[in-house]
């Protein structure tokens, strides 16, 4: 009987679904155009910070390339290359123009071109950022929200205690020395692990475990004070009205709000960690982006350094629209609050 | 504001944050006079592990690691000091110019900011050192220029706010100069973020810093700073791991203490919040608890019936008790007011009657059975009582989880206990929320919390609470945080529910008014107990005995009034008759 008289009254009122998707879809909208502006706001800045860096450099940065002891003619032959002689706007409509077509120019060590040396150095930068990134929420999201309710229910003050200590240790902790730590435990004293970093699966457990572990304790804090403090809401002293079992609870009342607030105050956490990656790859010797880049400026190969800051500063733009996308859908408050006015 | 009067403990995270600190300093200062030559002197014992006279070993020329990392501490902090001073000034400069700028370009500047802030400080940093080449000034600048954002943000937000704040009106409108406003009320509420923020900024910038010196780009031999010994240490892991434990701990202590110093700082600076329910709660005490005798039997028709229920803070068993044993009955239909001032244990009494007594608090009683489930503490609560009690909290605003949609929230209960079926459970909810007064109900279950306004959700709340037909309903001072002109409405709606479902209500408020209007007997608490139970024409008649009764009596502004039966012309739409219509409908 009960259903009969929804489908009445849904009938009768087809307007306000319609109307609500309607409405839904605007916000969306309106958000994600606030986002996609940021985006292309940062890559502008990108393209403008790697364009002047060359300009900034004092003396000549052709003479930097070419070295000491190269003859005046080298010389001119490398700021012809990099169009040095030309007017300051034409070059930077050389650069950005020839940057949006997708090629970088070549490496002044190597002769290779940037995009290639990118495409093959970025894969296991990316997947030593991923591999940390899968470490830190697993590590770090179950550990907060257990010591959370442990620390609401009143109990185990040891624990929780034990906690504080082992985070604030462990959260500052770069992720060179944990990298050093980890690879004289377990590559040279246990032999679990290559002390190297490579290709291998194997080879970037090590790295993406130094470059997790100090934010993914930091995440757990957060996540811990988070889950305290939600606890102790009104809205769950309601859902605990409703008798439904602790996992319930957690799962659909607690969790939601835990990733949101958690997002927001810890999203940089996951940016950071793009750059603990750079560091890390110097320590395990990983052919990735982090390591050329330091071998680029010593040689100051200025296009490869352009290209890698371009790349780094897009993955970190690229990491935090999809953490606004993901509060945007967990959350649909934020989608009123920070939607493009 | 509240915390200056009191004098407050320094947090433990301070206190060792400082100490640390000093030391380090100490270190820094006198390290480079004392052990300055004897350094950078080789020996004969070339990588050697610990020893008495080598405690962290010695690198591939036999120099002492213990000695070079405490001599290298002077340039290490020294960069990182001058490096975070950079931050600070650049950034603070940043941030105040953003907003001189004026409104149009202050908007896009703090847009700027924010995306600079969400950006790996390690980018900005490697291209200052990519355009100077590296080297000890180039990495202090890249850092410095790196970390500013931040405090562009910080200084920016903070100048923004603290001068629209009430307390700096307030300070205007008192009389006082510009000057005299700024130094009394304005910096020190920015200087303690700033604070926490450098000594968080501090303790990054080591770590960042020795990072980049570790991977080559920062300080340059002959200096020697923590990340260039880490890096020496690195290259000889293989045969002489003791080697990079030195700097490694160096770097880590010297983090740990700035880090600390800005927890212990930002402990210090926040006025303590009540985190439960229960803290609001003061214990008082008033003599010893007496005991009631069981003499009354107990009245199996009742919906509710307490027998000596008290309520610890604590688990001890010499605890003080909050509510010190209360003694009562509700029954079928019936409306009982609770009533007293704050902290007199009212919330707590039906918050124990309904199980939810917030954790850290323990119940005990002689007999409490609620709509015929007999509780016992320690026994698990049977899952009946979620549908045979239904809720209103005090706070509209707070009560409903902002992540979830309302037809999800309002159906779980029957849903998960009764098994009802998703397109039944909406149903029924539809017309609940429909008996509540809520307008256009089938789109509000599609809604989320934030998008009612106080009013409606109030309502939601109490159409949540019916959903599962409860035969006692708790309103914790349903009213207090609603509009005078949603007041009246809501009480009408609890009282037209209370007719039409002969459901019982127990009604929590501080207000005499709002009880009477309402209750047909009303039990007046005061320190954890029922000082006077009196039935509301008795109330009327001003028969009261007990002083603290009269007390509220006398602090209620109004008379006390009386809600018109529950029979009125149901109005749907806005509803706009207030306080004052329902007053003149009295004839008062």
């Amino acid at each position: 009987m009960a259903g009969v008289q929804t489908l009445t009254t849904q009938r009768s009122s087809p307007g306000w679904s319609r109307l609500l998707r309607h409405s839904a879809f605007q916000q969306w909208a309106r958000y994600l155009a606030g986002r996609l502006a940021g985006v292309v706001a940062i890559t502008l800045a990108l393209l403008i910070m790697t364009f002047l860096m060359v300009q900034f450099v004092p003396g000549d940065p052709a003479r930097n390339i070419v070295g000491i002891t190269a003859t005046q003619a080298q010389v001119d032959v490398v700021r012809a290359q990099l169009h040095l002689d030309d007017p300051v706007l034409t070059q930077a409509w050389t650069y950005f123009s020839s940057v949006l077509q997708g090629n970088l120019g070549k490496s002044f060590t190597t002769q290779q071109p940037v995009v290639e040396m990118i495409a093959q150095r970025l894969p296991l930068t990316a997947s030593v950022a991923v591999g940390g990134l899968i470490i830190l929420l697993v590590i770090g999201f179950p550990l907060g929200l257990a010591i959370g309710v442990l620390q609401r229910s009143g109990r185990a003050a040891r624990t929780t205690t034990a906690f504080t200590v082992g985070t604030s240790l462990f959260g500052a902790l770069p992720e060179y020395i944990t990298g050093t730590l980890l690879i004289l435990v377990f590559g040279l004293t246990l032999r679990w692990l290559p002390a190297q970093g490579g290709e291998s699966f194997q080879g970037l457990i090590l790295p993406a475990l130094a470059v997790a572990l100090a934010p993914a304790a930091v995440m757990a804090r957060i996540v811990r004070n988070e889950t305290s403090a939600i606890l102790g809401e009104e809205y769950i002293s309601t859902a605990r009205g409703k008798r439904i079992s602790t996992v319930r609870l957690l799962i659909t009342h607690v969790f939601p709000n835990v990733v949101t607030s958690t997002l927001t105050l810890g999203g940089l956490l996951l940016i950071a960690l793009l750059g603990g990656t750079v560091i890390v790859e110097n320590v395990f010797n990983i052919a990735g982006l982090g390591t050329q880049i330091v071998q680029a400026i010593f040689a100051s190969d200025y296009p490869s350094i352009q290209g890698i800051i371009l790349v780094l500063g897009l993955l970190a733009t690229l990491v935090s629209l999809v953490i606004d996308i993901v509060l945007g859908i967990l959350d649909p408050r934020v989608l009123q609050k920070n939607g493009l006015k | 504001m509240a915390g200056r009067s009191q004098k407050r403990k320094m947090p433990v995270a301070l206190v060792a944050g400082l100490a640390g600190m000093a030391l380090i300093i100490l270190v820094a200062i006198f390290a480079p006079m004392i052990w300055g030559t004897t350094a950078e002197k080789g020996t004969g014992a070339i990588r050697s592990g610990a020893s008495s006279s080598h405690w962290l070993g010695t690198d591939s020329q036999g120099r002492d690691v213990l000695l070079r990392t405490l001599v290298a501490t002077r340039l290490t902090l020294a960069m990182a000091f001058i490096a975070t001073g950079l931050a600070v000034v650049l950034g603070g400069l940043l941030g105040t110019l953003v907003i001189i700028v004026g409104p149009r370009l202050q908007w896009l500047g703090a847009r700027a900011i924010d995306l600079f802030v969400a950006w790996p400080p390690i980018i900005v940093a490697l291209t200052i050192t990519a355009i100077f080449r590296p080297g000890m000034v180039s990495v202090v600048v890249a850092i410095g220029v790196a970390f500013c954002p931040q405090f562009a943000r910080l200084t920016n937000t903070l100048a923004t706010s603290v001068g629209q704040r009430d307390f700096v009106n307030a300070a205007r409108l008192l009389g006082l100069r510009g000057g005299m406003v700024l130094r009394r009320h304005v910096v020190p509420n920015i200087a303690a973020p700033v604070l926490v923020l450098t000594s968080v900024c501090l303790s990054t910038t080591i770590v960042t810093m020795s990072g980049l010196s570790f991977v080559g780009l920062g300080v340059q031999p002959p200096s020697t700073d923590w990340g260039q010994l880490l890096a020496l240490g690195l290259r000889s892991l293989y045969q002489n791991p003791i080697e990079s434990i030195g700097p490694s701990l160096a770097i880590l202590l010297t983090g740990l203490a700035a880090g600390l110093i800005g927890d212990g700082l930002a402990q210090y600076g926040e006025a303590r919040r009540p985190t439960a329910r229960a803290k609001r709660v003061k214990a008082t005490t008033v003599g010893a608890a007496e005991r009631v005798t069981l003499s009354a039997d107990i009245d199996s028709s009742a919906v509710v019936t307490a027998r000596n229920l008290k309520v610890y803070a604590g688990h001890s068993q010499d605890d003080a008790a909050i509510v010190q044993g209360i003694s009562l009955d509700i029954h079928p239909g019936e409306v009982v007011g609770l009533v007293g001032e704050s902290g007199s244990g009212k919330s707590l009494t039906a918050m124990t009657i309904a199980q939810l007594t917030p954790p850290g608090l323990r119940w005990t009683a002689d007999a409490l059975t609620v709509a015929g489930n007999v509780l016992a503490e320690g026994t698990p609560v049977p899952k009946q009582l979620a549908l045979d009690v239904g809720i209103v909290f005090q706070d509209p605003s707070s009560c409903f989880n902002p992540a979830r949609r309302l037809g999800a929230q309002l159906t779980e209960a029957i849903r998960v206990h009764k098994k009802v079926s998703r397109r039944d459970a909406r149903a029924m909810a539809v017309r609940r929320l429909r008996e509540a007064r809520v307008s256009s109900p089938e789109r509000r279950l599609n809604q989320y919390p934030h998008e009612l306004s106080g009013g409606m959700r109030q309502r939601a709340m109490i159409a949540m609470a019916l959903l599962s037909e409860p035969r006692l309903l708790i309103a914790d001072e349903p009213t207090t945080a609603l509009d005078v002109t949603v007041q009246a409405d809501v009480l009408r709606l609890l009282k037209q529910i209370n007719t039409d479902h002969s459901m019982a209500i127990l009604l929590i408020s501080h207000d005499i008014n709002v009880v009477s209007a309402l209750c047909d007997r009303i039990c007046v608490m005061y320190g954890g107990r029922i000082v006077e139970e009196v039935s509301v024409d008795a109330l009327r008649r001003g028969e009261v005995q007990h002083p603290h009764t009269r007390a509220l009596l006398a602090a209620s502004p109004r008379p006390v009034a009386h809600i018109p039966s529950a029979d009125q012309p149901d109005e749907s739409g806005p509803i706009t008759v207030g306080a004052t219509a329902l007053r003149s409908r009295q004839g008062i």
